[in-house]
């Protein structure tokens, strides 16, 4: 295809005046300009430019050197999830491009606002298998938002200005922008204006008040009406709206783990958490509802498990943001799009004060069956062995619901997210939909920097820790205070589970034979501690979550403790095992 | 839900790397595109793609949002084979002595409605255009005649409703601030 003119922006009143500069000075003042203040990244032949300029804008922006391209990125995602910025995050070509692709995909999936900035070799050189060539547009494509290669240094303006508002408006996610070294190295007359508009890009869909009313309708005639949310919630800042509208209709609300930390853990709406490993009420009754209200979340099958059997009795609402979610797994009986934010506050006007005090109560029956069941014991082990929840509840203990939790993938995952209170939004940073092992080091990391006043508790396990513990060397660098909580059961426990249940206990490369924790975190400087006995572990948690620095505790929990309630894979959420 | 032949059809900016972008929609899905086809529009600087799959309609549906969530597509749909007129072209290359035995190539020629493009020393170009189906019975007439090349190009198709996506899409553009 041929190229046209760029989409036409509504131009700014600025004056037209211009500079002559480098294309890699442009790309600094633009970041400078965005607000960026951190960007993660790793420097490399391609992108040399680029770093040189930022030597000059280190006031502004502080650039934080990861140990990995991978490290880098998910450091960016944890930033944004945290802070409610864009991330940013800078590779070379190459090599340093393909290493961010996991973050890439995890930031898709998870709706993560990033702009990856990549070097590419000359444009001369494009095609050529030159050193360090990859074509990192063609790879990234499905996995971003948008992308766009620089081969001019006159287009990092007008590309940038894209990347950040593609990045943060509508559905967030993330976008790269690929700027071959001649681009970088060139002069450009510089001018720099903010893109607030694309003429093929519609963020966000217009509401249909229609629709709103037809939802309200439903919701103030239902007998059983339920709430699920998801991130949604949370990334259009929508949480009073939402806590207005639960409120108003006395509706239970359950959450996803995006959506965790949206609504506090304790109110009384909050029925809990969904999906495989969620708690039991919200699985089963979900086929007990006559309204599901579905808002900012997008029926993973985590979340739904088998469709045919999911919810087929009830009448689905669904808020969203993005129409290619609607109908996309789950059929809507109403579909309201928008951002939630400006749908709820219209949907409150139109619900009729309401509770539920009956079909509430059932919540509550299943609570305390699942009490019985399964978390007595979790949170109060009657054996010696250490428990994972009884860590987690410690650690509420003494933060009393305040700190970001950053957890890697698995089993402590599940069972952080499970039992952590939260009292504030934006504090559950985790990889939800692509379930990255090794995202919860670097994106603590990330997260600490983004909100350097809150207490940042990264729980890991000791397989995904080993993925990409590394960046201890970048918290020790950066001296940011993530306390680094490892749930160690010498397995990878997840798996294991799995093939316990569904394999006959075949454990086919799951155990892990592990280095000395302790001498790693200390070759990385960083403060340790070991737990092996419970009468250790409440001072150990204590000081790990007082102290004022970075800190890694070690607890060794139960090699082979499982997570439940589990939804079978494959099964319908009514068919969730409590044991 | 059965299978069926289904137009799409995207109104697009023309930028580098956006057939890729919206290929992979079908890859992602293991879905096979029979044909597609990218073009100007009748909306100057506004591209076209026409693709051709045999699918469900509920994944013909996700597959046009999919494409419309696009950043760089302004609007997508999806027609049944009723509700478009298509075409396709095709070129069939022969050798020129082929003709000199008798008439029967002129005859075949004449009655599929197809006319010769090119008539040289060493071969004959015939050129048709028409539904899958005709072209592809003159294909298997002509198949007789030793066929050294044969090309059919991917489907095009207009919508038969009097205004289609078209009329919406100079709408949006309408609004545009320049």
């Amino acid at each position: 295809m041929g190229t046209v003119e760029a989409p036409t922006k509504k131009k700014s009143d600025n004056s037209t005046k211009t500079e002559r500069i480098s294309g890699s000075e442009a790309v600094a003042r633009i970041l400078a300009e965005e607000g960026v203040e951190i960007a993660f990244g790793y420097p490399g032949g391609a992108i040399m430019p680029v770093y040189d300029a930022l030597y000059d804008h280190q006031d502004e922006i502080q650039h934080v050197l990861a140990r990995h391209e991978q490290g880098a990125i998910h450091a960016a995602q944890g930033y944004a999830r945290a802070s409610g910025k864009v991330g940013v995050c800078l590779a070379t070509s190459g090599p340093g491009a393909t290493n961010l692709i996991t973050g890439i995909a995890d930031a898709q999936i998870d709706s993560t606002p990033l702009v990856c900035i990549t070097g590419q070799v000359a444009s001369s050189l494009l095609g050529s298998d030159a050193f360090q060539e990859c074509d990192v547009i063609g790879i990234s494509m499905p996995v971003t938002k948008w992308n766009y290669q620089v081969t001019r240094a006159e287009e990092i303006p007008e590309a940038l200005a894209k990347a950040f508002y593609i990045a943060r408006s509508g559905r967030p996610g993330p976008v790269l922008v690929d700027i071959t070294k001649d681009a970088q190295f060139d002069q450009l007359d510089f001018r720099y204006d903010k893109c607030t508009h694309l003429r093929s890009y519609v963020p966000v869909p217009k509401l249909d008040h229609s629709k709103v009313k037809e939802a309200a309708e439903l919701i103030n005639n239902a007998k059983r009406p339920y709430v699920l949310f998801g991130q949604g919630v949370i990334l259009a800042n929508a949480e009073d709206e939402f806590k207005q509208f639960i409120e108003k209709t006395g509706i239970p609300s359950a959450w996803t783990i995006m959506g965790l930390s949206a609504l506090d853990t304790d109110h009384p709406l909050n029925v809990g958490m969904l999906g495989m490993h969620g708690n039991y009420g919200p699985n089963l009754l979900t086929n007990e509802c006559d309204v599901l209200i579905a808002i900012g979340m997008r029926f993973d099958d985590r979340v739904t498990g088998n469709l045919s059997k999911y919810a087929k009795q009830a009448k689905v609402i669904h808020l969203e943001i993005d129409p290619a979610e609607i109908d996309k797994n789950v059929k809507t009986e109403v579909a309201v799009l928008g951002d939630a934010k400006e749908s709820l506050t219209e949907l409150i006007k139109h619900v009729k004060p309401n509770s539920h005090d009956e079909w509430l109560q059932k919540f509550r029956d299943c609570d305390k069956l699942e009490h019985e069941k399964v978390i007595q014991e979790e949170l109060n082990p009657t054996s010696d062995i250490l428990s994972m929840g009884e860590v987690i509840k410690l650690i509420n203990k003494y933060t009393n619901g305040d700190a970001i939790l950053v957890t890697d993938v698995g089993q402590h995952q599940m069972v952080a997210c499970r039992y952590t209170k939260f009292n504030k939004s934006k504090s559950n940073i985790t990889s939800g939909g692509l379930g990255t092992m090794g995202f919860g080091l670097p994106a603590a990391l990330g997260a600490a920097l983004g909100e350097p006043d809150r207490k940042v508790i990264c729980v890991v396990g000791d397989g995904g820790f080993q993925m990409t513990l590394q960046e201890l060397a970048t918290i020790y660098q950066t001296q940011a205070k993530v306390k680094v909580l490892l749930l160690n059961n010498e397995f990878l426990g997840m798996v294991r589970q799995w093939q316990q249940l569904f394999f006959e206990k075949r454990y086919s490369s799951t155990e892990l034979i592990n280095p000395d924790f302790q001498t790693i975190a200390k070759g990385f400087y960083i403060p340790t501690n070991k737990v092996t006995e419970r009468r250790n572990l409440e001072e150990a948690i204590k000081e790990f979550v007082e102290s004022d620095s970075a800190y890694f505790l070690e607890v060794m929990v139960g090699k082979e403790n499982n997570v439940f309630p589990m939804v079978p894979s494959g099964s319908g959420v009514a068919e969730i095992r409590l044991e | 839900m059965e299978q069926q032949e289904f137009t799409i059809t995207a109104y697009t900016e023309n930028h580098v790397g956006l057939l890729h972008r919206i290929t992979i929609i079908f890859t992602k899905r293991k879905i096979n595109i029979e044909s597609l086809t990218t073009s100007e529009s009748e909306t100057e600087g506004i591209h076209r793609f026409t693709i051709a799959v045999t699918e469900t309609e509920e994944t013909v549906q996700k597959v046009v949002k999919q494409i419309e969530k696009q950043v760089e597509v302004l609007k997508a749909g999806y027609y049944k084979k009723k509700e478009v007129v298509q075409q396709e072209l095709a070129l069939y290359k022969l050798r020129t002595d082929s003709l000199t035995n008798g008439l029967e190539v002129e005859r075949i020629v004449r009655e599929h409605g197809a006319r010769f493009l090119t008539i040289e020393k060493e071969f004959v170009v015939i050129e048709k255009a028409g539904y899958k189906r005709e072209t592809k019975a003159l294909f298997d007439e002509l198949k007789t005649y030793d066929i050294i090349e044969f090309v059919r190009s991917g489907r095009i198709a207009v919508s038969r409703e009097q205004y289609g996506l078209g009329r919406q899409v100079a709408e949006l553009l309408a609004t545009e601030v320049v």
